[in-house]
């Protein structure tokens, strides 16, 4: 009757749940043109798509992928064999047990007319399982938090996903090793399925299994004689083998079961079986009713990305069937770390502290940017920022176990954040080359977040605005001397006398007709600036950031000043100031 | 056998592999073992204009992972090249931000002291194996061809950090490419940027600044602009061919990569060069390699010039 009325109501969540889930797979809009898509637009080109491939030669690379990836998870073992045997452990013992064990009675028997779990190979397989997801989640546990793989970090969901399958697994041993010790279990299938009444004649087997079987009885010891124990084992053999195994059969059941035994009789009078058993049957409903929600989710999700992704390359879908893929894909993250271990620039992470700048991580907060979720000021400029620091080497996407098009999610989410503006300085480094080349799918508002950029640096330097000023010509601002410092060679701009060689080598002024006027300070200028101190007038210069760091300038220079490094290191005090006085005011806001 | 730890670096394998497989497949040819480092970063310099640290750190790993293994660097691409020189210098020359770095990457267990030396491909073909040997692989010559070289700024300069070739008159390249048979042109704006830096900054004035190299390597004669790098190749392909569609230019000036050329007259499996993997087409230049026929010609005459030369001196 619980087990019923637990397993509806579990089943019912999790439809209800499945139903939620889906649902938001052709709802979260990201991406360029993604808020035009509808969503019935989107569930009709998705249901177009999978059956026109579905009746397709591409059913054969569906298969393909399906045993390959999804089956034998051959991605995780490209990566790593210690997490590839983890996983399997985990996730074949898991479904074995739920095909042979919790659906015994719509599977097993169908296959097997005479299939009665507790006989062989079906108890020993049981325990086999069993011990193989025991095993996974020992693994699991220790690349988590004793191996400390490098980037791995632990969330909520990480840890009620071990948790879970621990519970399920431990709980089913104790229940079978209680049930082994417990003199009550014994007696009611003696009971029910002997047909002995004969005192003498239960006595012997009884005292056949305590000696051979770690029953234990309140009433028998050992030892037993000889003759007993012949006597036991003839009626065990003739009316108990027939469908009982050797308990030893299901050996982590029985080696818990020596274990407990000196209990034995306590665990049989507080009713521990019971107990054990409603927390077995618990433990796997709340794991269906939540799995929804929970990382296991991507039991179903990263199928689906494998076998999306696998088969139908990027240029081929729809832009409707992007949109939902890309949604979809946030479910088939299992938050494995491998895009983190592979990223290109986890340094940046190790210096900057934005979690969002690890794949793996940032995932998460478009998960969160994707739902609608209200998020501050600060934490979508951080997202921004992660989004943007990346090389688009597509590492992440080539690594993925789950078969995610990360690079993909990236790019769009990228140019959203970027084109709804924030300024973001790091759009004028050689990051925006890749951003250049994607200029047709960026959308129309490919130019503003580079012109908000610049305008967010002038914003800081108040002195470019005041042309009429005169200025001292003593240093105004020594801070910013000796800030240039970080390659300690940057400081020889102090020996410039002007001669105006960078200047005259340097191929951005000879672009022009009227250098100034377009450009600003020109690089010698922005040298004797630096010189004095003048703050706003170097980093406001467009010659500051249209710099192709081509070294002319400096290679030609007579008095050995490293212009081109006194540029970047200009550049990099600027980012920081910007950064270090945008970030405050929208904390305010 | 001559080994180096191949570092690709990120634009590479995601948009021009056909560099990768046509360099794994000339060096493969010239006997030059490639070790793949898959734990290498990015090489830091598109961080440069962000933040130094980030660009020192970032390129000091790859430096701490190459020793680690006694291995020393070949890229392939000027920009890593100048990032992953700078960062040694700095870290051999700068005690306390030595220490610095290290301090990080002591997390991971990594540190760098200083005993890898960078090489570009460039400088491996010319300096390591040198022209007479790869003169022994070629298997045909290029004729009536006629190439710009493009150095790349990165590679040249600071002359006193990179130490690739001379920095005003530099000439590794043009030997290189003459090795195939080819005629590397003179062009003023040979040492010129090709513009790839402020592409996605500044895409008006990087285009301008590659036009104008372009038309004056076009105007010096040169039917293909070479490059060894993929930044510079990107932009004088893919990029030269949205300037094309943008500012009514007729006649582009195709690119090739160095590793094509090179691997065309190798006899290199085409599959691996991916010459049809350029946007701006080249797989015309197929049509100047000597035939067969010619090439016995021309062993024949050198043949002849010889046992000439022989008889000459014997009669002295």
């Amino acid at each position: 009757m619980f087990l019923k009325v637990s397993l509806y109501i579990s089943l019912f969540i999790f439809l209800l749940a499945l139903i939620y889930k889906v649902a938001s797979w052709f709802q979260y809009r990201i991406g360029i043109g993604a808020e035009k898509i509808s969503t019935s637009t989107r569930i009709f080109s998705a249901m177009k798509g999978i059956l026109s491939t579905i009746f397709s030669a591409e059913i054969l690379a569906l298969l393909r992928v399906f045993f390959l990836d999804v089956l034998l998870q051959f991605r995780i073992l490209k990566e790593d064999f210690l997490r590839w045997v983890m996983h399997i452990f985990i996730y074949g013992g898991f479904m074995l047990l739920l095909l042979m064990h919790a659906l015994d009675k719509t599977i097993t028997v169908a296959l097997w007319k005479d299939y009665i779990p507790t006989l062989n190979p079906f108890m020993f397989l049981r325990d086999l399982f069993g011990t193989m997801v025991i095993a996974g989640v020992i693994i699991a546990i220790f690349r988590r938090f004793i191996l400390k793989v490098p980037r791995l970090f632990s969330n909520a969901m990480d840890i009620y996903a071990i948790l879970i399958v621990a519970v399920i697994m431990l709980s089913g041993f104790f229940l079978e090793a209680t049930k082994m010790v417990a003199y009550s279990d014994y007696k009611r299938m003696v009971d029910e399925y002997s047909g002995l009444s004969d005192p003498q004649e239960l006595k012997s087997l009884e005292a056949y299994w305590v000696k051979e079987f770690g029953t234990i009885s309140p009433n028998l010891k050992e030892p037993f004689d000889e003759k007993i124990l012949a006597k036991g084992k003839e009626l065990h053999e003739s009316s108990c083998a027939g469908c009982h195994a050797r308990p030893q059969w299901a050996f982590t059941g029985y080696g818990t079961a020596k274990i407990i035994s000196p209990f034995g009789l306590g665990i049989d009078r507080v009713h521990l079986p019971r107990y054990l058993w409603y927390l077995h049957v618990l433990a796997c409903m709340i794991g269906l009713a939540y799995l929804p929600f929970s990382k296991m989710f991507h039991i179903f999700a990263s199928s689906i990305s494998l076998l999306a992704n696998g088969v139908i390359g990027k240029e081929k879908l729809v832009p409707a069937n992007r949109t939902t893929l890309r949604a979809m894909e946030l479910d088939a993250c299992t938050h494995c770390g491998t895009c983190s271990l592979r990223c290109s620039v986890t340094m940046a992470f190790e210096e900057m502290l934005n979690l969002n700048i690890l794949p793996s991580e940032k995932i998460a907060s478009v998960k969160a940017l994707a739902s609608g979720k209200a998020l501050s000021q600060r934490e979508l400029k951080h997202i921004q920022e992660g989004v943007t620091l990346c090389t688009n080497c597509y590492r992440c996407t080539v690594v993925c176990p789950a078969g995610i098009n990360l690079q993909d999610l990236w790019f769009h989410v990228r140019e959203t954040l970027l084109q709804k503006g924030y300024p973001e300085l790091l759009v004028l480094s050689p990051l925006s080359f890749y951003r250049g080349l994607m200029k047709e799918e960026t959308g129309k508002d490919y130019e503003k977040p580079l012109i908000q950029a610049r305008e967010a640096i002038a914003a800081q330097c108040d002195l470019l605005k005041r042309k009429d000023e005169v200025l001292p010509l003593t240093p105004k601002n020594r801070k910013l001397q000796s800030g240039l410092n970080l390659s300690a060679q940057a400081k020889t701009f102090s020996v410039c006398f002007g001669c105006q060689t960078c200047t005259t080598v340097c191929p951005v002024v000879a672009n022009y007709k009227n250098p100034q006027e377009t450009l600003g300070l020109l690089p010698h200028q922005i040298m004797h600036a630096a010189g004095l101190g003048l703050r706003d007038l170097a980093f406001g210069s467009n010659m500051l950031w249209d710099c192709l760091t081509c070294y002319q300038c400096q290679e030609q220079c007579p008095q050995g000043v490293h212009v081109t490094d006194v540029l970047y290191e200009l550049k990099n005090l600027a980012v920081k100031q910007v950064r270090e006085k945008i970030l405050p005011s929208m904390e305010g806001k | 056998m001559m080994e180096f730890a191949f570092f690709i670096g990120c634009t590479i394998p995601a948009r021009l592999s056909q560099y990768e497989s046509s360099s794994r497949a000339v060096l493969k040819k010239l006997g030059v073992g490639l070790v793949d480092i898959r734990e290498f970063n990015c090489c830091g310099y598109p961080l440069r204009n962000i933040d130094f640290t980030v660009f020192m750190l970032s390129s000091a790993r790859n430096l701490a992972l190459a020793e680690k293994k006694h291995l020393n660097v070949m890229t392939l691409c000027k920009c890593c090249y100048g990032s992953l020189k700078k960062a040694d210098y700095l870290m051999k020359e700068n005690d306390s931000l030595k220490k610095e770095v290290n301090a990080t990457l002591e997390k991971e267990g990594l540190k760098y002291q200083g005993k890898v030396e960078v090489k570009h491909l460039l400088s491996v073909l010319h300096k390591e194996i040198g022209i007479e040997s790869i003169k022994g692989k070629m298997t045909t010559t290029f004729k009536g061809l006629r190439i710009a070289t493009h150095y790349g700024c990165h590679a040249l300069r600071p002359s006193q950090i990179v130490g690739f070739d001379n920095p005003v008159a530099p000439s590794l390249f043009d030997q290189l490419v003459e090795v195939t048979g080819a005629e590397s042109i003179e062009w003023s704006m040979k040492l010129e940027c090709c513009g790839a830096p402020l592409w996605g900054i500044h895409d008006k004035l990087s285009m301008d600044l590659t036009l104008k190299k372009l038309t004056n390597g076009k105007k010096s004669g040169a039917d293909y602009v070479c490059a060894a790098c993929p930044y510079c190749h990107i932009q004088f392909d893919q990029v030269q061919k949205m300037i094309l569609s943008q500012r009514d230019v007729i006649h582009p000036l195709p690119s090739i990569l160095y590793t094509q050329l090179l691997g065309l007259s190798m006899g290199v499996d085409k599959k691996a060069l991916g010459l049809e993997m350029n946007k701006i087409p080249i797989s015309g230049i197929g049509e100047l390699l000597k035939k067969e026929t010619e090439l016995a010609e021309e062993k024949e005459l050198a043949a002849q010039k010889e046992s000439q030369k022989r008889t000459a001196a014997t009669k002295r």
